[in-house]
């Protein structure tokens, strides 16, 4: 398997996998406009998927469409963050996991659109308007929920805690990264981790939130050693139509 | 004490438009957010260019029940439209 086939795969899958999870809000957001606004940010990380996939299709040049990819395999080949597949939780630990997942994509894309590989720039610079927007909306929510009533900062509190042993796992590197960065293809995931930190920290500092002092992170989402048992639930959902009647189309 | 975000109404200038038109109402904590839920409420489409976002609490309002006094005395004022003049031809389209 070639590396950047792994890579294309690790950004489609963050993307189909967030972008799943988000639209499982879609009628039951707490109101009206965040409704509208979460469908709208897991559309475009659908919008995203099709790019990352495509082009993992194309790399990888064996007939399978990205629709393949994000229907016909199980759970052990993909490769996204174990961040992303947690469940929704509250709208605050949705709203958290978002921001924690905005502000590591923000960083990767930032980095990508130097891509060596045009196609690998292009679709980072489609997405950066995008993920900006997203980035700009979670610490919006997290600055407002966090510094708000007494209940809302003990949700976003206790979010946090809950999410933040999932953050460290965009920061490791493996054979896969390295290869890439020496390429100039894609950063090396270890170079991120200081300027997603203050990123991190300046929002959570107006949002009165406590960073847990652990570094613990889980591990095993990117690489595809280990999911969390959510994962497999999440697809048996998001696959269940292309598993019942294999090809079928509207 | 009311736990319901207030009101705002939007305005949104369209891409080939001159001016704000008013597109409809939402709900929103604070000025940045009415702003953010605008663009996710209202351009989906690709509709605007800039948005305008005003509480409706600002928003002075004339008074229906002053209808009468406010817009029946200009009914009867036809001199006020500009009908009255003969146009040359050679003028053309005005």
């Amino acid at each position: 398997m070639s590396a950047l086939f792994e890579f294309c795969l690790r950004m489609g899958d963050n993307t189909l996998v967030l972008g799943h999870r988000v639209s499982e809000w879609c009628g039951h957001a707490p109101v009206l406009e965040e409704d509208i606004a979460l469908a709208n940010t897991a559309l475009d990380l659908i919008g995203q998927t099709q790019m990352w996939l495509g082009l993992a299709a194309d790399v990888e040049g064996q007939g399978r469409s990205a629709d393949d990819l994000a229907f016909l395999r199980d759970a052990w080949d993909f490769r996204n963050l174990l961040l992303v597949e947690q469940p929704n939780g509250d709208f605050g630990v949705t709203m958290m996991r978002q921001f924690l997942f905005d502000a590591w994509h923000l960083g990767q894309l930032e980095t990508l659109i130097d891509s060596a590989d045009d196609r690998v720039s292009a679709i980072a610079q489609k997405a950066i308007k995008e993920v900006t927007y997203h980035f700009d909306r979670s610490s919006g929510l997290v600055i407002g929920l966090g510094d708000g009533s007494d209940e809302s900062h003990a949700r976003m509190q206790t979010a946090l805690d809950l999410l933040w042993p999932f953050a460290g796992e965009g920061f490791e590197a493996d054979a896969t990264d390295l290869e890439l960065a020496g390429a100039g293809i894609a950063p090396n995931p270890a170079g991120l981790r200081a300027a997603f930190d203050a990123r991190v920290e300046q929002v959570l500092q107006r949002a009165t939130l406590s960073l847990p002092e652990s570094r613990f992170a889980h591990r095993g989402g990117r690489t595809g050693a280990r999911h969390s048992e959510h994962l497999g639930h999440m697809l048996a959902t998001m696959q269940v139509l292309q598993r019942s009647y294999p090809g079928a189309t509207w | 004490m009311s736990k319901q975000w207030p009101l705002w109404e939007i305005f949104i200038r369209g891409q080939h438009g001159l001016n704000h038109r008013h597109v409809g109402s939402l709900h929103a904590p604070d000025a940045d957010t009415a702003i953010k839920h605008a663009r996710d409420v209202y351009t989906r489409r690709n509709e605007g260019v800039s948005i305008w976002a005003v509480e409706a609490q600002h928003i002075a309002a004339s008074s229906p029940s002053e209808k009468g006094p406010l817009y029946e005395p200009s009914e009867s004022k036809v001199y006020r439209h500009p009908t009255f003049f003969d146009i040359p031809d050679d003028v053309g389209a005005m």
